[in-house]
């Protein structure tokens, strides 16, 4: 799919004319800064370095000093994911306009198909609206909103075909997408053997229910609700949940929309354990905070919906950006979900029909320049990593994408850490017509935006084309969520004790079996009135096993068997 | 009937007037030397010098200390199993902890899932009223949940003297609760001044894990610890804390067994959750390696849910945090079955039944791996394995403590004994012993039970059926205090706006709620939530709105941009 479209957009003059050197700049890796010249060719970077050959009549950019970084890479955006049957304002094209405006020129949509639709029709759909009218390159997460036998054949076709490696499952919104535990360790198990990366949104769907009933039923119907329904809490408990499966299946976990600090402490705090666990806080969580639900307009504390919601805590921006710094959260996604406020106001007596999501696919990488790198938090070798390099890793475009080097695409941003701006809706690319970030001052912005080796964003201006953005598929087993995956699965392969056969008395199990519940019960699953298999299997086997030494000498029941016929047999002693 | 029984136990006890000469008084908070004078089962005097009626029986303590009886939160006794039960019954199982200076226990009531939980009771008192040695109170476990379990749960507190309850975190598809239901049972209990005591493992992902090991081939007792790892033990935990501190309810963890679980217990008291953490005594004198035994029967012993950690650093770390205070209680979860009856699982290791001893080891194993290793004082000593529980249970201080008006419940500890643990010498009916051969500082030298002596120069005189049932009251201070205080702080109020009055976007209301495909993950009921906003949105919505194809966005309302939708 990606060569078809590949070889459609050739067909764009000025795509393949343009040959670009970037001079006077300081190229920014996550791993290195040097000052270098970039030299780019047919969408992508044929030199590296000083002083460098190129042919006549190429267009030069000054970079004057500015950093040169590869192009943002924004893993969570919902640029066509329906609520109640309308879409969001902005859709690939709007979306990816802004998210190059913001210096991110490639974007991960996530598929959202409904319960019960294929997988593999939702990608499709997804795939043939962005190909119409995306302007950057991008590639799909699926999310599975049903766990069931039948998905597993579309997830292989996805993995080996369409080039996704990355599923989203949630533990929230129950009755809806929610997936209980074993279906979590199931789903788990499956995309682990498939390479896949396993999205996770995090948070107790089933208190959650309980919470919002109790809230609607104390009269609180208004965008506070929201937080209140879904405390900090129950989001921290869900990704320690999803660690724990992720431990025990030995599959790389990835966590979606970290928006408070003992959720991102809970990541932390697992990768100093050696958890393969992966923490994505949002544009929203790093810059503002949940205390605006509280707002006495309806519109502005509705505009801030999301979930899970931004913390009321004011600390956690600032929090998460030191984690961020420090590695132990590893990328920035956006969460970009617009809906107007006339969407949101489906909800406007009850919260929980409120459309959740928020803007910030274009403030992205200026907030975390600003709150982190300029407030000296971070360097900015790791604002590259955060903003682009470990997405590329995580889900396996590096080093095509999220590097300046030989060979990669030729998206590159020129950034200037001077730059000042202030958000407000009139301003933005977004066809919202607010801005969570309304007012906020923002330092450092894009001053050159390049992508598939054309300047799309120059002095403040766009000039992008619909549909020039590709797919971009992406192979399964990225080394950086896989290697350590495949050594551990060497190493936790499971020996049973051999041991000689026990041979000493058995106490004589009655017919009834201990594991049939007497009534039925709302707890139980409805297919589980019979024993499980595994029980049967022993319990004829105990019948099999024939007479034991002691069958001669009736038993009532609670008859204690102090000292076995025959004296202690050297089995049953135990001394060592 | 309680009364009946008060008398019946004056009438044996009556001539005992006791005096203890010269010992140490150790209570919780602080140790000082005292005589102390007891009759009727009650302590009557402490201090220097005291007026007493001639010839009572006088004990010469020598500067020992005298500690209160101690308390066994958690014990199985003659728990009934697939047709047979433990073999230690009420008898057997209060001589044990007589003999380890232990002179109460609190037992858990366990109904069959669906059965009436005061019919369950009912059976327990009986079985107790009968054999028990010494004073006991009773624990009621919920094995499912429906609205008469919650009237029952309400009489239980209200009529027959029972504060705590204990839910199933884990064994799938028989005692194991959903998190809504826990949600259910928290809010009920938090509400009615009970504790929620919870056995905290992920059931799902052990019934999981077992399946796995059974496929691989692995069926001896090693399989029991690969299925239930300890991260699923602090996996529960921390999801318990949290479905507590959302219902305001104080949670009792029971059998905090490994490193992890403790940590999250720790963290959440520092976060200032009303947590308690109890250890047992399997899981602060040994650890899990045994599990890998060559002898089948000795691995099968040591089976108990949650299983040891293989980790051995986990007694000595447990150890610490009850130094600390972190953890709370200490009890035994003694629950003894016989190797005959643990081979019922000889061929699959989920089949064995599960428990270890501890009851009469308990407080000897805290005096020597805390005590005498220098982690812990004498009163904390006090504190983790009498004084705490008392509070927990609200029997405080009639129970857990040496003063004037407190039940007779005493334990002169001689700490320097040495005793070492065997089968061949215990006071328990099974035929082994987890701590078989360690060597432990510190016996009690004389216990006085009621006002009776039970235990002197090693003999033991307990007579069954003298033990008293101990009422529990709702609302112990120790837990509910700040519990209280919350509750006030925490009604939460709705923010007063004027009414949205902007464009409202069309929607389908049926692309959301409903399920689109009969699926297991649903609950088999309908959530009302939704059904009840839906019909709310057919009658307010579509009148003010526009008709609007769907689908089509709203860039600018009609009318303009009015004040309250700009976000100043």
């Amino acid at each position: 799919m990606s060569g078809t479209g590949y070889q459609g957009k050739k067909n764009i003059p000025h795509l393949t004319s343009e040959r670009l050197l970037i001079k006077g700049g300081r190229v920014v890796n996550d791993d290195q800064s040097q000052y270098a010249d970039v030299y780019v060719e047919d969408g992508i970077i044929k030199q590296v370095g000083e002083n460098l050959i190129v042919p006549g009549g190429v267009k030069v950019i000054e970079a004057n000093g500015c950093l040169v970084i590869p192009g943002g890479i924004d893993v969570n955006t919902c640029l066509h994911k329906p609520y109640l049957g309308t879409p969001p304002v902005d859709d690939f094209y709007q979306g990816t306009k802004a998210a190059l405006a913001g210096g991110t020129t490639m974007i991960i949509d996530h598929v959202t198909p409904q319960p019960g639709e294929s997988l593999l029709e939702a990608f499709e759909k997804w795939q043939e609206v962005a190909d119409k009218k995306s302007c950057c390159d991008y590639s799909l997460h699926v999310d599975i909103p049903h766990w069931h036998e039948g998905v597993k054949e579309e997830l292989e076709q996805l993995v080996q075909e369409k080039g996704i490696n990355s599923f989203q499952v949630y533990m929230a919104y129950k009755g809806l997408f929610q997936m209980p535990d074993s279906q979590l360790y199931e789903a788990f198990s499956f995309l682990k053997e498939l390479g896949a990366v396993v999205l996770v949104h995090a948070e107790n769907g089933d208190l959650i229910a309980q919470e919002q009933s109790k809230i609607l039923g104390m009269g609180i119907t208004g965008p506070e609700g929201h937080p209140l329904s879904r405390p900090e809490e129950l989001e921290a408990e869900a990704v320690f949940r999803a660690i724990t499966l992720g431990n025990r299946v030995n599959c790389p976990v990835y966590i979606t929309k970290v928006m408070s600090k003992s959720a991102a402490d809970t990541v932390a705090t697992a990768r100093k354990k050696g958890s393969v666990v992966f923490g994505e806080p949002i544009t929203a969580s790093l810059a503002t905070d949940g205390s605006h639900y509280w707002s006495k307009n309806w519109a502005k504390a509705a505009a801030y919906v999301t979930s899970p919601p931004l913390s009321p805590d004011p600390t956690t921006p600032d929090h998460l950006h030191s984690l961020l710094s420090c590695g132990d959260l590893q990328v920035v996604g956006s969460g970009h979900c617009a809906y107007s406020t006339s969407q949101k106001a489906i909800g406007k007596d009850n919260f929980t029909l409120i459309p959740e999501g928020t803007n910030g696919v274009e403030e992205r990488m200026g907030f975390v320049w600003d709150k982190a790198v300029a407030m000296g938090k971070m360097d900015e070798n790791q604002f590259v990593a955060v903003t682009s390099t470990n997405a590329a890793k995580i889900f396996n475009l590096y080093p095509r994408k999220g590097r300046i080097a030989v060979g990669s695409d030729a998206d590159i941003v020129i950034w200037d850490p001077d730059k000042i701006k202030t958000i407000t809706a009139k301003a933005q690319q977004s066809a919202l017509e607010y801005n969570i970030f309304e007012g906020m001052e923002c330092h450092g912005g894009p001053v050159y935006v390049v992508s598939q080796g054309r300047i799309v964003f120059e002095e403040g201006k766009l000039q992008v084309q619909q549909g020039t953005g590709r797919f971009i598929s992406r192979k399964p087993f990225p080394d950086v969520a896989y290697l350590r995956i495949k050594y551990r699965n060497k190493m936790m392969s499971k020996q049973g004790v051999s041991r000689g056969m026990y041979d000493g008395p058995v106490y004589d199990v009655p017919a009834t079996p201990k594991y049939i519940t007497p009534a039925p019960s709302a707890k139980t699953s409805p297919t589980t009135h019979q024993p499980p298999p595994i029980r049967n299997l022993h319990q004829s086997n105990f019948s099999l096993s024939g007479a034991q030494i002691d069958d001669n000498i009736p038993r009532r029941s609670g008859h204690r068997i102090v000292a076995p016929p025959g004296g202690r047999s050297n089995i049953t002693s135990l001394g060592c | 009937h309680a009364v009946h029984e008060l008398i019946i136990q004056k009438n044996v006890t009556r001539s005992e007037r006791l005096l203890i000469k010269g010992g140490r008084i150790v209570n919780d908070d602080q140790s000082f030397y005292a005589d102390i004078y007891m009759e009727d089962g009650v302590i009557k005097q402490i201090g220097d010098n005291l007026i007493v009626p001639g010839g009572v029986k006088t004990i010469e303590a020598d500067g020992k200390m005298v500690i209160p009886g101690g308390i066994d939160i958690h014990t199985h006794l003659q728990m009934p199993f697939r047709g047979t039960s433990t073999v230690d019954d009420f008898s057997q199982g209060t001589k044990a902890a007589l003999a380890g200076g232990t002179t109460m226990i609190v037992d858990h009531v366990i109904p069959e899932p669906g059965s009436s939980l005061v019919e369950a009771f009912e059976r327990w008192r009986e079985w107790a009223d009968e054999k028990v040695c010494c004073d006991y109170s009773l624990h009621v476990d919920i094995t499912h949940l429906n609205d008469s379990v919650k009237q029952e749960v309400l009489s239980l507190i209200k009529e027959k003297g029972v504060n705590s309850f204990q839910v199933y975190m884990a064994f799938k598809d028989l005692y194991q609760m959903s998190n809504s239901e826990l949600y259910e049972i928290f809010t009920f209990l938090g509400e009615h001044g009970g504790i929620a005591q919870v056995h905290a493992e992920n059931g799902e992902i052990i019934a999981e894990e077992q399946a796995r090991m059974l496929e691989m081939g692995i069926t001896g007792p090693e399989g029991h610890v690969l299925s239930r790892p300890e991260e699923l033990e602090a996996e529960a935990v921390f999801r318990a804390v949290t479905i507590a501190s959302q219902t305001n309810c104080p949670l009792y963890v029971t059998r905090v067994m490994s490193k992890s679980a403790a940590d999250i217990i720790l963290q959440a008291r520092k976060k200032g959750n009303v947590v308690f953490g109890e250890p047992i005594t399997a899981s602060l004198g040994t650890d899990g390696t045994h599990y890998w035994s060559k002898n089948w029967a000795k691995a099968a012993s040591f089976v108990t849910s949650p299983p040891l950690s293989p980790d051995p650093t986990t007694p000595d770390y447990l150890n610490t945090l009850l130094a600390s205070g972190d953890l709370s209680v200490v009890g035994s979860a003694h629950c003894t079955f016989s190797v005959a009856q643990k081979a019922i699982g000889k061929d699959d290791f989920t089949q064995i039944p599960e428990g270890v001893n501890g009851a009469e080891e308990r407080m000897s194993v805290i005096w020597d791996k805390a005590v005498v290793t220098g982690k812990m004082d004498e009163n904390m000593f006090v504190a983790v394995t009498s004084t705490n529980a008392a509070k927990i249970l609200n029997l405080y201080p009639r129970k857990g403590r040496i003063a004037v008006g407190s039940d007779s419940d005493l334990v002169i500890w001689d700490t320097d004994a040495t005793r070492t643990i065997t089968a061949k010498t215990h006071h328990s009916a099974a035929e082994y012993n987890v701590f078989e051969g360690m060597e432990l500082r510190g016996a009690p030298m004389l216990v006085i039970c009621q006002g009776k002596i039970v235990l002197e120069d090693g003999n033991l005189h307990a007579t069954a059926g003298t033990g008293r049932f101990i009422p529990c009251s709702p609302f112990p201070d120790f837990t509910y205090k700040r519990i209280k205080a919350r509750k006030q702080l925490a009604i939460l109020k709705a923010v007063p706006r004027g009414m949205y009055d902007g464009p409202v976007s069309e929607f389908s209301p049926m692309s959301r709620g409903g399920t689109p495909s009969a699926s297991t993950r649903t609950s088999p009921t309908k959530a009302p939530l939704r059904n009840l906003h839906q019909s709310g949105f057919t009658l307010s919505g579509p009148e003010e709105a526009p008709i609007r194809p769907a689908g089509r966005r709203i860039v600018v309302p009609p009318g303009g941009r009015s004040n309250i939708i700009s976000l100043s």
